[in-house]
Parts: structure tokens; C-alpha cells; sequence
């Protein structure tokens, strides 16, 4: 499998705290990589780092030999690089259906002031958005939501339709930060199999979660981080016996590795 | 306009768009030659003009900002149009775009930086660029100071292969009304424009950004060119706005648009409702004539006037229009 983003010696600095620190990993194409560690390991912080949402304080971050850490949130988009957050990720006061559709943007063919003066092309993309936001809106289980207000709907659905708004944006590599936080068992086990057929859609996934038992279930590969350094990489099983990540998660009270 | 724009039409919006027409440029024409109140063409173009310049404030808000800065670019719209006219010679019916464009290059200046900030912030800092005009019309030579410009020519006429289009203002007997006409035909316009601008897919752009600007940023949206894109226009519904107020008084001072308006131009969205197109249009109206018909109230005006805004916006939080007198929908 070919490399598709490379993290090379990535630190951030908040004053005194580096919630980043050196990190450095490759992340293949088409491949399911989780992102784990205790509470303030500086998770979130690596993805806003990739997705350029904030710019590193040394190191960069290479996608398709481009170095896109830097640039600014919608040009990283616009190479492939989408991020979804743990938090609020949807537009709240639009429909489902809304918020794929406008979610197609980086899709337009035809410029702003063609779709002001409602140009053929425009009219084209409308069309292929709508249809497109169908299907991704079926794929994900949300058809019967269709036209229900975002702020409406339920914890995991609302999941389902970040993951939704991601796929809009055709990405190569898709960031999801924390997508099963707050589902329960049957929730996350759908959820699961959704990541792996968002995979199957050709997608490059990078994952953040807590969720032990599906962090080892979903992924090929896990980088571990803890105090904003990497401790650990590879494969499900080597993880799990990995000295310094079982010493890292006992030293921290609430978490578990699900051993 | 729009090759896409007639498909968009329903039957009821032709039948609403006639009505409006036929009141503004017919009935209302009409009932003032019947009842020989010209005074009130001065005011309806008060309405009108006020009303473009809200246009702009509720497409600030449109974005998620709220800005209490109209004011200045009406009133550095006003100022470009009369030294353009006055000390330049221009014709107004040039000095006029001018002076919108003016207005729009500064607010890409003063946008860029500003529009990072939000809620307060963004209020507060708009609220002194006012205040910021006010004190450079007051300071600047080019614009006389305190004494203001005065005198200024009324709009001359434009002729296209000897053909009249538009009359030398100087010679009309009612210049008021060619202004009343004037005024609404210019807001109608500008709102037609803004009806077309949020039901293209920039005004669900807007609404993303309004929602939500860091996942906008992340499905692709360039959140900071569209925010200055829409801060622009805004401005320059602002300076067209204040630039005809100008040619209607023949005359411009520092204080012709203070912080005062730039509350109520913002005033003017909230009462008309910030979640459809027209209604800075209503908001305007009924705040104007809402505050001249309080007038007899002497020195309790304000106050009553404030009680009833206040109990408005409590009963109606999504504007005056969220009662749909005319079956309208929401957008
Ligand atoms: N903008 C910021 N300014 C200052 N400190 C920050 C900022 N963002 C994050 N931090 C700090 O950086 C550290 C890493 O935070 P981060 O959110 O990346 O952790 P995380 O691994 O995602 O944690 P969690 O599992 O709780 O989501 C924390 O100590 C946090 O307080
Ligand atoms: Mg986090």
C-alpha cells in the first residue's frame, strides 16, 4: 500500500504546555488508523494539525507529496484532507438533507456568481448534489431523517450525519474525532461496520476513540500517544501487549484498553 | 437576472411581486396627488433609502455578525458622491456606483481583519468605525469640517443618442417624486437582488458560515472571502443608500448618519425579522412611521417607543414577519 500522508516530528506549543510533541507517523492509503490515548494526550490537537486548522510550532504534515501544514482549513478540503469534530459537527439549524448537500461544495464545477445567476453548469451541480446527497444520506441510514432538522436528531444519528457531511466532501483522507463517543454497544457496532464500508469507498481513515473495544476491532494499524508524544505503533495485537501503553493507560485512572 | 430565476417562481410570488409594484409606483403616486401630500414623498423616500441601507446590516447578520457600522458607510457614501459631484463635476448618476464601490473596497480593508472577531467583538468594533467617520469627515479637508457641504446640485439628466433617459433633476416642478421613484425603484432592486443572492447556493454558503464556520472551513468553504464577499455588499448597499440621501438633502455633514442610525438600521432587522429577506423593508417602515406617529407623545416618545420595541421582539423573537401576513414562507 502506498503512503498517502506523512506526520513528520509534529509539535505544538500552547505556551508552556506542549500538547504536541515530535510526532511522526505515515498513514497508507486506504488503511484504518486509530489515533488513542488518555484524556489531554493532545489528540484532538494532532488533527487539527493535519486538517491545517492550526498551524504547527515545528514539523509538517505531507499529503500526495504536498506539505499542506500551513495552509488554511478549506484548502487542505480541497486536496482531501476533511476533518469532522468531536463536537458539534453539523450545521443545527438545516435538514439532513441540507447539510450533505451543502456539504458537496468543494464538488462545484460551476463558480459562485454562476450559481447567482443560476448558470446551466450550476443548475448541473444542483442536480448531481441533491442525487448525491441521497445516496449518502440511504448509505448511512438516515433516509427516514430525510428532512428533519439537524438539531432534532438523536445522539447517534447525529454521528451518522457528520460521518454523512465528511463523505460529501469526496475526501481522500477522512479525520473522525471520536465518531462512537456517547452510543451505546449496539450503536458503536453499527457504527463500526459504517467506517468500514466508508473505507470501502475508497477513503483513507484516520480515527480518534476511547472506545477500546472498537478501536481494536475497526483498525489496521494504532499510534499511541501520551503527553503529547507518540509511545507506540502498529497493529491491534501489538498494542494491546505494548509495555509502555498498558503503563500509560493504568497511570491514568478512568481509562481501560480493554484488555 | 436569473435564467434559473423564473423556474423558481410560484404563482404566488408573481402575484406578490404585481401587488408590490402596482402600490409603490402607482397607488402610492397616486394617493398623494389625490390628498396633495407631497411631504409624504420625502418620507417614503426616507423609508426606502433606510431600508437599502438595512438590506445591508441583514446581510451581515445573514453571516452570523452584527453590525452597528452601517452608518459610517452610509455616510462615507454620502460624503464620496457629493465631492465627486461637487468638486469633481461628476454626474451623480456616476458618483452614485462610485460611491457603492468605495464603500466596498473600504469594508474589504476593514473587513479582513475585523470579521475574525464575532459576537460582541464584532459589535463593538463596528460600533466605533461610526464614530471613526464621523471624526475623519470632521477632520479631513477634502470634506469642509463641521459646516459640512452644502448647495449640492441636484441629479442632472442622461441622454443616450439624444433620447431623454433620465430628466435634469434642476428642472423637474417635483423633483421629491423623482426621487420617491428613484429610491424605490433602487431598494427594489437591491432586495431583489439579495432574494436572489440567499436562495443561490452563496446564501447557503452564508447560512453554513452563520451555523457553524469551523465545519464550513472544513467542507471547503473559503469562510474568510465569503465573509468579506457578503460584508461588501453590505457596505455597498450603504453607500448607495447614503449617497442618494445626500442628493435628496442637497447637503452633508458629519453628523448625518451617526451611531444613532447605525442602531436603528440594525433595529430595523431585528423588528422585520432576521430570517427572511424583507424584512429589514418592514422593519424600516414601521419603525419610521412608528416613531413620527409617537410624536405627540412630546417627551414620553422614547420611552414609549423603547417599551414597544422591547415588547415586540419578546412576543415576536423572529420579527414581525413571522406572522406571514401573506401566507409567505420562511427565506
Ligand atoms: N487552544 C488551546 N490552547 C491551550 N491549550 C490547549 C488548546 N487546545 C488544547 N490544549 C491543551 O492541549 C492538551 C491536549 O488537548 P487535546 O484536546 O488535543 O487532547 P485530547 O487527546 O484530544 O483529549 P480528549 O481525549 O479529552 O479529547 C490539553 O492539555 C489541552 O488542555
Ligand atoms: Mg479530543
Amino acid at each position: 500500500m502506498a503512503e498517502l500522508l506523512e506526520i513528520r516530528g509534529l509539535t505544538k506549543r500552547f505556551g508552556g504546555l506542549v500538547a504536541v510533541n515530535d510526532v511522526s507517523f505515515k498513514v497508507r492509503e486506504g488503511e484504518i488508523l486509530s489515533i488513542i490515548g488518555p484524556n489531554g494526550a493532545g489528540k484532538s490537537t494532532l488533527f487539527k494539525l493535519i486538517a491545517s486548522f492550526l498551524r504547527p510550532s515545528a514539523g509538517e504534515v505531507w499529503f500526495r507529496g504536498k506539505r499542506i501544514s500551513g495552509l488554511s482549513p478549506h484548502r487542505a478540503a480541497r486536496l482531501g484532507v476533511v476533518r469532522t469534530f468531536q463536537e458539534t459537527t453539523i450545521f443545527r439549524g438545516m435538514t439532513v438533507h441540507e447539510n450533505v448537500v451543502i456539504a458537496h461544495h468543494l464538488r462545484s464545477r460551476a463558480s459562485l456568481f454562476g450559481f447567482y445567476l443560476g448558470t446551466a453548469r450550476a443548475r448541473a451541480d444542483e442536480a448531481e448534489f441533491a442525487r448525491s446527497a441521497e445516496e449518502i444520506i440511504r448509505f448511512l441510514g438516515l433516509g427516514d431523517m430525510r428532512d428533519h432538522l439537524a438539531s432534532t436528531l438523536p445522539h447517534g444519528h447525529l454521528r451518522a450525519l457528520g460521518i454523512a457531511i465528511g463523505l460529501a466532501t469526496a475526501p481522500a483522507v477522512l479525520l473522525l474525532d471520536e465518531p462512537f463517543a456517547g452510543m451505546n454497544h449496539d450503536e458503536t457496532m453499527r457504527a463500526v461496520e459504517l467506517v468500514r464500508a466508508v473505507r470501502e469507498r475508497g477513503v483513507t481513515l484516520l480515527l480518534v476513540e476511547h472506545d477500546m473495544p472498537a478501536v481494536m476491532r475497526i483498525s489496521d494499524r494504532i499510534v499511541v500517544l501520551n503527553f503529547g508524544s507518540k509511545i507506540a505503533e502498529g497493529a491491534p495485537a501489538e498494542i494491546q501487549q505494548n509495555a509502555r501503553v498498558i503503563e500509560a493507560y493504568l497511570g491514568s485512572e478512568d481509562e481501560s484498553i480493554g484488555l | 437576472m436569473g435564467l434559473g430565476m423564473q423556474s423558481s417562481l410560484r404563482p404566488g410570488a408573481v402575484i406578490g411581486v404585481a401587488v408590490y409594484v402596482a402600490v409603490l409606483f402607482v397607488l402610492v403616486p397616486w394617493a398623494i396627488a389625490a390628498s396633495g401630500r407631497t411631504d409624504l414623498y420625502y418620507t417614503l423616500t426616507s423609508v426606502a433609502l433606510l431600508s437599502i441601507a438595512s438590506a445591508g446590516v441583514w446581510l451581515t447578520f445573514f453571516i452570523g455578525r452584527i453590525n452597528i457600522g452601517q452608518g459610517a458607510f452610509s455616510l462615507a457614501g454620502g460624503y464620496v458622491s457629493a465631492i465627486l459631484v461637487a468638486r469633481a463635476g461628476l454626474s451623480f448618476w456616476l458618483a452614485l456606483p462610485l460611491a457603492g464601490l468605495f464603500c466596498a473596497a473600504v469594508s474589504v480593508l476593514v473587513g479582513l481583519p475585523i470579521l475574525r472577531l464575532r459576537g460582541v467583538y464584532f459589535a463593538m468594533v463596528t460600533l466605533v468605525l461610526t464614530e471613526v467617520a464621523r471624526l475623519l469627515a470632521l477632520a479631513l479637508p477634502i470634506t469642509n469640517g463641521a459646516k459640512g457641504m452644502v448647495s449640492l446640485p441636484l441629479p442632472g439628466g442622461v441622454k443616450l443618442l439624444g433620447v431623454t433617459l433620465i430628466p435634469d433633476f434642476a428642472t423637474l416642478a417635483t423633483p421629491n417624486r423623482a426621487f420617491y421613484f428613484l429610491s424605490v425603484a433602487l431598494m427594489s432592486l437591491c432586495f431583489a437582488a439579495m432574494y436572489r443572492l440567499v436562495h443561490s447556493r452563496i446564501g447557503r454558503l452564508c447560512r453554513s458560515l452563520q451555523q457553524n464556520e469551523e465545519l464550513a472551513s472544513s467542507i471547503g468553504v473559503n469562510i474568510a472571502s465569503l465573509r468579506v464577499l457578503a460584508y461588501s455588499i453590505s457596505s455597498f448597499f450603504g453607500g448607495v443608500g447614503g449617497a442618494i440621501f445626500v442628493a435628496v438633502s442637497q447637503s452633508i455633514y458629519p453628523s448625518s448618519f451617526t451611531v444613532n442610525d447605525s442602531v436603528n438600521f440594525m433595529l430595523n432587522c431585528f423588528l422585520g425579522g432576521l430570517g427572511y429577506v424583507f424584512g429589514p423593508m418592514l422593519g424600516t417602515l414601521v419603525l419610521y412611521f412608528g416613531w413620527d406617529l409617537l410624536f405627540q407623545t412630546g417627551r414620553f416618545q422614547l420611552l414609549i417607543f423603547s417599551s414597544i420595541l422591547i415588547a415586540l421582539m419578546l412576543a415576536l423573537p423572529n420579527g414581525l414577519l413571522s406572522l406571514r401576513p401573506f401566507g409567505w414562507r420562511r427565506g
